[in-house]
């Protein structure tokens, strides 16, 4: 089973977890068009290679937290604080 | 040669030793211009070409395909056919499917083995049955048969299924489509590439779409693994890698890709009657003309584009399948896999239109789109031909990610299927 590491509990299974999906979307101020709010709800970069996504250790400590993953070789590059900004080395 | 198939043909090529048969469809060189391009040699990229040529009389159109046809989601899934979705938008738009699906042998001279033995959805609880009430009605208001069955009818139609009160999953009860089915995934891609073949489309394998060729914002080609295409249209129906080529083309789109895994077991005598989905366990259940159980199991919940499932979702599908049904509990698995599917938000798929002129998308259909082949081919082929949207297709048009007006299936798509 693939396994993730949580920043506070370590190196865990899986199913532990909950993916959030892309993190670090900033949402548009509550005026925006209807082309800007379908955006920000629905479209995704959606990338074949590595993705900056959140999980949540749903099934321990409770925390969400960032993490860079390929999406083809499922291989994590990164974990950091949901706080955090992505490391500079894998920006895109 | 013989083109057609009957059964007088085969025993007439049986006498003769079977040594005249032409190949069922032409693997060629592609030319440098077409009216129509479509990439992607999947169901839909094949039915779309075909009914371009038999709905509209164009055939001077190539179908890229970068490995080999049906090799995507098409020939990895599990096959279920059926309409009994919630919304009208849907209901017609799958039912279509569902016709078409009934006469496609025929129409194709290719028997695509489709077999109306029901789909039942299972209820585990109060709730399950609460929420299936409302979905029979609503199909039945579509004009969709539906029938709310109890645990003895759901056992008269699935024998093996544990209904017994110590089950671990207790079976309330469920209700079935007895018009759905399932069809065999191959015959449906190498049926529709026979068709498009005959009618003088070119099927051209191993060749991937690398990027598109533009002018004046216009796409007006593609940059192929085997050089420049040119086309008036190009349509892409490529399934998990939509976004990739959307990428290249410069939109985006509402969509996920992800893992969604099946398996089989070895093949053994008849055991299975009907196709079974318990939406409750992540899992369902029918059996292939071959003899193996077919386990289909949830979506892995994260991105992935690696054509593999997750070894957690494998262990609920089978923890599952040993708790429902008790006596497939010893079997051994064969083969397991993964394909990846284009997940949109409200489950539902997207067909016309895309930002950029000249060329049209058929995605979205994300964990159901095998019993969508022929309304998917149908109505792209309707578009690229016409350049107006078909009567079904209307209400599933990429802006609606912006008026807010989705068509929310995702009870209905619930698990794979
Ligand atoms: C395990 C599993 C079970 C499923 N079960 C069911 C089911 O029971 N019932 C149901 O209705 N649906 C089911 N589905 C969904 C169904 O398989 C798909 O929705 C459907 O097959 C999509 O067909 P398609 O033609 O759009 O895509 P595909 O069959 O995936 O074809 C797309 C093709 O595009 C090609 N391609 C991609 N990129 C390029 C490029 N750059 N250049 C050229 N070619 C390219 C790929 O090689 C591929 O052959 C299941 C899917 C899976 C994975
Ligand atoms: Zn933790």
């Amino acid at each position: 089973m693939m396994q993730l590491q949580c920043p506070f509990c370590g190196y865990r299974p899986e199913n532990e977890f909950d993916c959030g999906g892309t993190t670090a979307i900033a949402r548009p101020p509550i005026d925006c068009s209807d082309e800007v709010w379908g955006d920000y709800l629905f479209f995704r970069v959606n990338p074949k290679g590595l993705h900056a996504e959140r999980w949540r250790h749903t099934f321990g400590c409770g925390q969400w937290f960032n993490v860079v993953r390929d999406t083809v070789t499922h291989e994590v590059s990164a974990v950091y604080r949901i706080t955090e900004s992505r490391p500079r080395a894998l920006d895109p | 040669m013989r083109n057609r198939y009957s059964a007088g043909n085969l025993i007439g090529a049986a006498i003769g030793g079977h040594k005249d048969w032409a190949p069922a469809w032409l693997d060629v060189d592609p030319k440098p211009r077409y009216d129509v391009i479509v990439i992607g040699g999947g169901g839909h990229g094949l039915a779309t070409a075909y009914y371009l040529a038999k709905n509209h009389g164009m055939t001077n159109v190539a179908v890229v395909e970068a490995g080999w046809i049906g090799g995507g989601n098409t020939g990895r899934n599990t096959t279920v056919v059926r309409s009994n979705y919630l919304y009208p938008e849907s209901a017609r738009l799958y039912d279509f499917s569902v016709q078409r699906y009934e006469s496609l042998s025929k129409d194709l001279n290719f028997n695509v083995m489709f077999s109306q033995r029901g789909v039942i959805t299972l209820a585990h609880s109060r709730h399950d049955l609460d929420a299936q009430e409302r979905w029979t009605n609503a199909m039945l208001c579509n004009g969709i048969d539906a029938e709310m069955l109890n645990a003895r009818q759901v056992q008269e139609c699935e024998p093996r299924l544990d209904i017994s009160s110590r089950a671990r999953y207790p079976i309330l009860g469920g209700f079935i489509q007895r018009r759905a089915g399932s069809a065999r995934h191959d015959a449906v891609a190498w049926g529709y590439a026979r068709g498009a073949s005959a009618l003088g489309v070119d099927i051209v394998q191993q060749c991937s779409v690398l990027d598109f060729i533009k002018k004046h914002g216009r796409v007006v080609g593609v940059k192929t693994s085997r050089g420049e295409i040119r086309a008036d249209r190009v349509a892409m129906a490529v399934a998990g890698h939509s976004s990739v080529l959307a990428n290249l083309a410069g939109f985006s789109l509402p969509v996920t890709s992800y893992a969604l895994q099946a398996m089989v077991s070895e093949p053994v005598k008849p055991v299975l009657k009907a196709v079974t989905l318990s939406p409750a366990l992540g899992a369902y259940w029918s059996q292939s003309d071959k003899g193996e159980v077919v386990i289909g199991g949830a979506l892995d919940h994260f991105p992935s584009y690696a054509q593999r499932g997750s070894f957690a979702i494998n262990q609920q599908a089978i923890a599952a399948t040993v708790e429902a049904f008790p006596s497939l509990g010893r079997l051994r698995l064969l083969r397991q896999w993964a394909g990846i599917v284009d997940v949109v938000k409200d489950s539902s798929p997207i067909i016309g239109a895309t930002p950029i002129p000249g060329l049209y998308i058929n995605c979205g259909w994300g964990t159901g789109g095998f019993k969508a082949i022929p309304v998917g081919g149908w109505i792209l082929a309707h578009v690229l031909a016409t350049g107006q949207n078909h009567e079904l297709a209307e209400a599933f048009q990429l802006a609606r990610f912006h008026t807010g007006r989705l068509i929310d299936e995702a009870a209905a798509s619930g698990i794979a299927h």
